[in-house]
């Protein structure tokens, strides 16, 4: 979102960031390990992309408007590389480039990181590139594992742009379960995958590895369309990268569970599980979650999410649900909640009485976050690990309920009227009164 | 009135366009404020709630993306607005495709809950001869204020999410173009509930989610002696006064009409000659 270049608007953020913690630490929060990034406003890592370029055998094909896959993709990367933002770190991993034999075990051992991930060297990335000739096999997982290890561990998100031709001839590792494990390692991979062969095993393997990891997956149709498509995944890098959410783990019951302050969370839950969060809450204030489940599997058609707020006590307090059928990405629901000093919930918390400052403090209630799911996997589908779960958690001042119409003024045609029609009535019985008093006093 | 708002509207547009413009200065034409004011069309949809692009008041998208992409946006609305999310979906070539589509928008508030359409075409479908695709949905007004327990939409961020609902998987990928405006109609000047008023809008607490101009400049209100008694001027403030006066207007009207026939003005001494100098008389009595 914010780059080096608009220094007003990067200010901007900070300054949010600054008024959030400032806020939060007003307010008293607890300090705890699990700080969101909201909180520190650190020097901000480089976008890190890199590009996983399939040069096997069948990379010889002609079949884009009368081009081979590898001269269509080489002339798309040269674009791509002129391209490139100055601050994003590009590296290049080749597959099947270097064994040109028929040993599977060998072949599938073949991928190489062509240019490290890091500033790019345009001209001799592009040298690089140009070189490249399709030789051999086509192990795409090994690949994917290599690009996760090429571009490193860190807080942002990383991307991974897999051009490719071909279903995976390496298998095992299949490649889409080692997009699941990438994922679940909770290191920010995503992997967005671009087909030049329109296959359905092709398709459906790179699917199922968009899906994994929450990326894109585009069928290469042209060179334009290949040339923008990766321009528009290396610049979406420079979008996302500055969102970092924080790994939580939920328990399944309320005492042990983690406690949030504001920010975003990310955490795992299997299918059918329940997963509790808390969250103190103080008089005043107004707890505001949302949660969002990925469907990265498939699921059975219809499918709900669960949201409940519930006091320490296992009560109830408010819900956000939703449900749906259907192809989606994402299942998602939010809830709001908010409590007065007067209201019953409002319970000393079990940590006040440690705390040194108490007595000054307002009450605080300890509000459980408990997320479950009505999802089932489709026959065949592995529950293992969960599926990804996103949690935001805001405290903001809460809302009172508004005193009705503006402190008894009125509005409209009926008031005029009324108002009007009174003063004639008035007006009416002051001057007969009068009269009746003139003709009284007259007769005296 | 309205020119003024539209300016304010329009200067604060500028800021969240420069902050979208700053990223794809390198790849595309960054999105400068054209001549009528309005902030250039984004060129850029996010992948998930956190990664929506940032829409500004009246930023149209154009979006060049794959068939069974989920894409993202985010707006601002604030109290009094029924907003409108239109968009229309340039479909593959018919020759690529094997089957009829589906496209869905939903929409979204701050906390990610859905929120009903009350009017328009959330889901289309188009069979292999369609070429494009319309689809709009409109939103309930945006409250000023609502219980925590209910879902009315409230001031603050506003998520659009366009997929394909149902499509043949073989014509997943294809390249497809979207184009998104987002309308807003109505003011803050009948938000209902009158009074009521949401201290933080909804919006997501990191990254992610365009603001109202109201979450862009939080300013603090001062506290004066008198700001129990005294919310500020609304219109209630002029019906009232008006109110009043007619009364009062109408009050004296209707005293004038029961002692006319009898009352001291000279020109009526003619008619009514005997009550007249029977009430000057009695006046003149007084001590």
């Amino acid at each position: 979102m914010t780059t080096g270049r608009r220094p007003q608007t990067r200010l901007g953020s900070l300054l949010a960031a600054v008024a959030i913690t400032g806020a939060s630490l007003l307010l008293g929060l607890p300090a705890h390990a699990d700080e969101p990034s909201a909180g520190a406003p650190a020097p901000k890592e480089a976008p890190r992309v890199d590009l996983v370029l399939d040069v096997s055998g069948s990379m010889t094909a002609t079949d884009i408007q009368g081009k081979s896959r590898i001269s269509v993709a080489q002339q798309s990367l040269n674009e791509v590389i002129d391209a490139l933002p100055a601050e994003t770190e590009f590296g290049i991993r080749t597959l099947g480039a270097n064994y040109p034999g028929n040993d599977k075990v060998q072949g599938c051992q073949d991928t190489k990181q062509l240019f490290p991930v890091g500033k790019t060297n345009k001209v001799e990335a592009k040298t690089a590139v140009a070189t490249l000739r399709p030789t051999g096999w086509t192990p795409i997982g090994l690949a994917l594992r290599g690009a996760a290890q090429d571009l490193g561990k860190g807080e942002t998100t990383r991307r991974v742009v897999l051009i490719t031709d071909g279903e995976d001839t390496c298998t095992p590792p299949d490649p889409c379960d080692v997009a699941r494990e990438l994922a679940s390692q909770g290191i920010h991979l995503v992997v967005d995958t671009l087909g030049l062969a329109h296959d359905d095993k092709t398709r459906q393997q790179l699917l199922c590895i968009a899906n994994a990891t929450g990326g894109t997956y585009t069928d290469v149709r042209t060179q334009e369309q290949l040339t923008d498509k990766v321009k528009q995944l290396v610049d979406r890098s420079n979008d996302t990268y500055t969102v970092t959410p924080v790994k939580t783990a939920g328990t399944d019951k309320c005492e042990n569970a983690p406690v949030l302050a504001p920010g975003v969370y990310t955490d795992r839950e299997k299918f059918s599980e329940h997963r509790v969060y808390k969250v103190p809450v103080k008089s005043g204030q107004e707890l505001r979650a949302s949660v969002s489940v990925a469907l990265d599997r498939p699921v059975a058609r219809d499918y709900g999410v669960l949201l409940q707020a519930t006091s320490a006590t296992g009560q109830e307090l408010v819900r956000g649900t939703d449900a749906g059928g259907g192809r989606t990405d994402v299942i998602s629901t939010g809830l709001r909640w908010s409590t007065e000093a007067s209201k019953g919930y409002v319970t000393a918390s079990p940590s006040s009485a440690s705390d040194s400052s108490t007595s000054k403090e307002k009450p605080q209630t300890t509000v459980c976050l408990v997320v479950s799911n009505s999802l089932a996997p489709q026959a065949g589908v592995q529950a293992d690990p969960g599926l990804p779960l996103e949690l935001t958690v805001d405290l903001a001042s809460s809302s009172p309920a508004p005193e009705g119409a503006a402190m008894g003024l009125g509005r409209g045609w009926i008031l005029l009227l009324t108002l009007t029609l009174a003063g004639l009535v008035c007006g009416l019985l002051f001057g007969w009164i009068a009269r009746w008093r003139i003709a009284v006093w007259r007769e005296n | 009135m309205r020119t003024t708002i539209r300016g304010a509207l329009a200067a604060l547009a500028l800021l969240p366009a420069l902050a979208l413009g700053a990223p794809a200065a390198s790849a595309a034409p960054s999105p400068s404020p054209t001549a009528s004011g309005t902030p250039a069309p984004a060129t850029k949809a996010g992948t998930s709630f956190l990664t929506a692009v940032n829409l500004s008041p009246g930023q149209d998208a154009n979006v060049a993306a794959s068939t069974g992409d989920y894409l993202y946006w985010a707006f601002g609305a604030s109290e009094g607005q029924t907003p409108t999310v239109k968009l229309s979906v340039n479909l593959a070539p018919g020759t690529d495709r094997h089957g009829p589509q589906t496209w869905s928008v939903e929409v979204f508030d701050g906390l990610r809950r859905r929120q009903s359409c009350t009017a328009g075409t959330q889901n289309a479908t188009g069979d292999q001869n369609t070429t494009a695709l319309t689809l709009d949905c409109t939103l309930r007004e945006v409250r000023t204020w609502a219980e925590p327990w209910s879902g009315d939409p409230l001031p603050g961020t506003y998520y659009v999410r366009l997929s394909v609902s149902d499509v043949p998987q073989p014509d997943l990928g294809l390249a497809t173009a979207v184009q998104l405006h987002v309308a807003a109609k109505g003011g803050s000047d009948n938000a209902q509930p009158e009074g009521g008023e949401l201290k933080a809008p909804l919006v997501p607490p990191a990254g992610g989610g365009a603001s109202t101009a109201k979450a862009a400049a939080p300013v603090a209100e001062e506290e004066h002696w008198y700001t129990g008694w005294f919310s500020g001027w609304n219109s209630r403030w002029y019906w009232t006064i008006g109110g009043g006066f007619l009364a009062a207007l109408a009050g004296v009207l209707g005293y004038n009409l029961t002692r006319h026939p009898h009352g001291r003005r000279p020109g009526h001494h003619g008619s009514v000659p005997h009550q007249g100098t029977h009430q000057s008389g009695s006046y003149a009595d007084r001590p």
